[in-house]
């Protein structure tokens, strides 16, 4: 039960945050409310560890729909469902959680046993950078409403993409990053980070250990609760100072993970992008992007 | 390193000198203040070896980290010369010798195991467990750091034609052969390991068992059914007989 107080006090936070962005950005341009989860004292319990073989996990999948009367993700939903249920994570429990603006149009498809599908609606938004950007905002959000014993493992993976081959609990860690399928192979100074120094997710010259994908990352639900929503920060900082960043939350993603070493990579087998030709060292794409237009889905 | 392993099936690091970055380690492990306990005993002749396990621990163990050194000792009169390093500290802990080598080994399980529910899981968050006789030789640091973890023993490394008198020559099976000079993990792990291990020496105290090695021979059945997270490579432990 939060106490009064903090709830007071975080309303009064709230509430003075809120003046002092309305003072600044009242010429008519838009106003970004940043807010305060008042919520982590869910994670701040131990977590308690049952020794079953069942593990809960849930991939988060972000379904984009942007305003056109034809959705064009829907298509995207049922091949990743298909696959998923062939390959992810054989023999565990697994909740798929599908963040859309339409949760009418997720046909209920047939899941084996000890697995659901939940849709879950979150507003439409104007571009797809932004809708890309605010998934950091959404997943942290849905974090906090969660109970923590719902659930130990979470994975975020994006709906445009198939499974080709197994998934399985090598790839589980308290917190779980993919290298890009396009960048595993050259020097450091050629990955694609934020470069501008006023960007919070700005990484230097000579810095950086991996390139990481925003189409795959995970870990337990505490540690990508805490990633997400500093993330989520991040990225409202460079709204606040009027910039986004190169690769929009890929580009904070790799940031975050600079300074908070992943416990475990999945090498680009995990996050592949079949428009690439295979070279040796990939033995086995298990997940890769869907052939599509991208002129046509992002307009 | 090419000339290695590195990776075991499970996917827990092999730590070699060479496939670290102890610069990069200790820049994570900071952050987290955490506290690491080592737990030995010296009972009986084995007060000798203390001054020199001190003086070396102090030097090469996690330098620069928080460590308690939990020493169990029958003589305790004989500790109290012992300067310490500024974040390292000393708990004697006092004990009755046993009578014989079986209850000394599964006092010792016993001891830790309760002394972990009692006092150790409120003031470290990681706890180790070594052999008194032994002395370090070079940097131990964060790469020891893990929820459960052994160290590869010597003896699998080098292939040797006669049997030594120093147990009985276990036998190959399972994954590694640990040695029990040198483990450790989290302190729930190793409440959960020294528990297990004393009910098994129970056990074979009751069957009548009597075995040199039968201490690691617990160990490592343990560690069979619960795969360390993290193993150490015989660097960490060489046995000079070798």
């Amino acid at each position: 039960m939060i106490s009064r107080k903090v709830l007071v006090g975080s309303l009064v936070c709230l509430g003075v945050i809120a003046v002092a962005i309305w003072a600044r950005a009242g010429s008519g341009k838009i106003h970004y409310l940043p807010y305060y989860l008042p919520c982590p004292e869910i994670f701040s319990m131990k977590l308690q560890y049952t020794e079953e073989k069942l593990i809960q996990l849930f991939p988060q999948l972000f379904y984009q729909q942007p305003r056109v009367l034809v959705p064009k993700y829907t298509r995207f939903v049922r091949r990743f469902l298909e696959s998923a249920e062939q390959h992810f994570m054989q023999g565990y429990q697994v909740n798929y959680y599908i963040f859309t603006d339409s949760p009418g149009s997720i046909v209920p498809a047939r899941l084996q046993r000890g697995r659901r599908l939940l849709a879950l609606p979150v507003p439409s938004f104007s571009s797809w950078q932004e809708i890309s950007m605010r998934r950091m905002e959404t997943i942290s959000r849905h974090l906090a409403r969660l109970r923590p014993a719902e659930l130990h493992y979470l994975f975020c993976l994006d709906i445009d993409m198939v499974f080709h081959n197994p998934w399985g609990p090598e790839t589980l860690g308290d917190m779980v990053a993919a290298i890009h399928p396009g960048y595993f192979t050259v020097p450091r100074e050629q990955f694609p980070y934020e470069r501008r120094s006023s960007s919070a997710a700005f990484i230097p010259e000579g810095e950086g250990d991996f390139y990481y994908g925003g189409a795959v990352f995970g870990g337990l639900v505490s540690k990508v609760y805490e990633f997400t929503k500093t993330c989520h920060m991040t990225i409202l900082a460079d709204k606040a100072n009027g910039i986004m960043a190169a690769w929009q939350e890929e580009s904070h993603l790799n940031r975050h993970f600079l300074t908070h070493k992943p416990s475990k990579l999945l090498s680009p087998e995990y996050i592949w992008d079949d428009r690439k030709p295979k070279p040796p060292e990939i033995r086995l794409v298990r997940f890769s992007t869907v052939e599509k237009n991208y002129k046509e889905i992002r307009n | 390193r090419q000339d290695v392993l590195v990776l075991t099936p499970w996917l827990a690091p092999i730590v070699w000198e060479g496939t670290f970055s102890r610069d990069i380690l200790n820049a994570q492990y900071l952050q987290k203040n955490l506290v690491t306990g080592v737990v030995t005993f010296a009972v009986e002749k084995y007060w000798f070896f203390i001054e020199g396990f001190m003086t070396s621990a102090n030097k090469y163990f996690l330098a620069g980290h928080q460590v308690n050194f939990y020493l169990f000792t029958d003589s305790p009169e004989k500790v109290s010369h012992l300067q310490m390093a500024p974040e390292k500290q000393l708990f004697v802990i006092p004990v009755q010798n046993g009578s014989s080598w079986q209850d000394i080994s599964r006092c010792r399980m016993r001891m830790v195991s309760s002394h972990i529910q009692r006092q150790f899981q409120h003031q470290v968050d990681y706890l180790y467990s070594m052999d008194i006789n032994v002395q370090l030789l070079a940097h131990v640091g964060v790469e020891i750091i893990d929820d459960l973890v052994a160290t590869i023993s010597s003896w699998q490394v080098t292939p040797q034609q006669d049997s030594k008198t120093h147990g009985t020559h276990p036998e190959l099976q399972g994954d590694f052969h640990y040695t029990a000079s040198f483990y450790g993990g989290s302190v729930a792990e190793m409440y959960k390991l020294t528990t297990a291990c004393f009910g098994g020496l129970g056990e074979d105290r009751q069957n009548g068992i009597k075995a040199q090695g039968y201490h690691e021979r617990h160990l490592n059945k343990y560690l069979l059914q619960h795969k360390p997270t993290r193993l150490l490579s015989p660097e960490y432990y060489w046995d000079t007989e070798l």
